[in-house]
């Protein structure tokens, strides 16, 4: 128990830091940034790199800023990072089989909604304009459907 | 009838998604490393800053390599289970000194006992950060030919090597006396 507490505080803390800044020459500044935000720290998940004050962010945004001053690309620098730890870094994973149903599931939840709506609401207009008629009438239109069963 | 089933179904389906997340750690990333060869590095040594090594150090049989430091205090829960790996299973253990000060993780070598073939000094984490290395202890799997088969993010104990360890190993065919 006394470990466990000891191993919360410690990850709790390290996530609770600040990150260190670290300056990046003005031209690199911009896509520095859209990088960092583009990755997920994995010590503090529900951090991106760009904010996470554990020491392996810090690291990785030094590691950044050196491959953009080599002259990297973002696509390497992402690959690099992926290479590492995996599509689970990335905020937008690539599409394959594995993450169709993280790219298309929202979609399908959509389609399928707009399908539900649509179908209760014509099940009801047809509802409602079977209330126009009287109960004579309606007697005679059960009778026709009934004989064509 | 449809109308009354729907709802259920679809209840049933986010509920066993949902159930089923309760019990996965999200804290264990599957790693993008498993069936590659270790990465290539070059370092020194930890009890001679004068000897280097490089990953082809660790080539060439069937080992385990720990990353672990001294601030780190799940390391010194499995500091126990790894001597006795070593001694008992007598699997090659290479350790990976991860952003460690020399002096304390060669004094806790010494307090603890050293079930270490060797220790790569990697202070400045950049060889952690090739390996994937986002939580200390971490243990790889590695067959003779450099091939990383297997990675446990957490404490290596007794049950974790017989349950997930063991039948890794045998299933590449490779006899170690089981414990």
């Amino acid at each position: 128990m006394k470990l466990l507490t000891a191993i919360l505080i410690f990850v709790f803390t390290s996530c609770a830091l600040h990150a260190e800044i670290i300056t990046v020459a003005p031209e690199y500044e911009d896509r520095y940034q859209d990088i960092l935000a583009e990755l997920r720290c994995l010590v503090c998940q529900n951090q991106s790199l760009a904010d996470s004050g554990s020491g392996l962010a810090n690291d990785l945004r030094v590691e950044v800023k050196q491959m953009l001053e080599q002259g990297a690309s973002d696509e390497e620098i992402l690959k690099f990072m992926s290479d590492r730890y995996g599509d689970f870094v990335l905020y937008k994973p690539p599409v394959k089989p594995r993450t169709l149903l993280l790219w298309f599931g929202p979609f399908l939840l959509f389609v399928g909604g707009i399908v539900a709506a649509l179908t209760i609401i014509r099940k009801r207009a047809i509802a409602e304009s079977f209330s126009e008629f009287d109960e004579t009438e309606k007697k005679r239109i059960q009778n026709i459907l009934d004989k064509d069963d | 009838m449809i109308r009354l089933l729907a709802p259920a179904v679809i209840f049933i389906l986010i509920a066993g998604f949902l159930y089923v997340g309760l019990y996965k750690d999200p804290s264990l990333v599957p790693s993008p490393l498993i069936g590659k060869p270790i990465p290539t590095f070059a370092a020194t040594m930890l009890r001679d800053a004068n000897k280097t090594v490089t990953d082809n150090d660790l080539r060439g049989q069937l080992a385990l390599i720990n990353v672990w430091a001294t601030w780190c205090p799940a390391c010194k829960e499995e500091h126990g289970t790894l001597v006795q790996l070593a001694e008992q299973v007598g699997i090659p253990i290479y350790g990976l000194n991860y952003k460690d000060d020399r002096e304390a993780a060669i004094q806790w070598l010494h307090d603890f006992g050293d079930p270490y073939v060797l220790n790569v000094f990697d202070d400045s984490g950049r060889i952690g950060i090739d390996f994937g290395v986002y939580g200390a202890p971490e243990t790889f799997l590695i067959d003779e030919h450099g091939i990383i088969r297997h990675k446990l993010v957490g404490i290596m104990t007794p049950q974790v090597w017989q349950t997930t360890f063991v039948p890794i190993i045998n299933q590449l065919g490779n006899t170690v006396a089981q414990q």
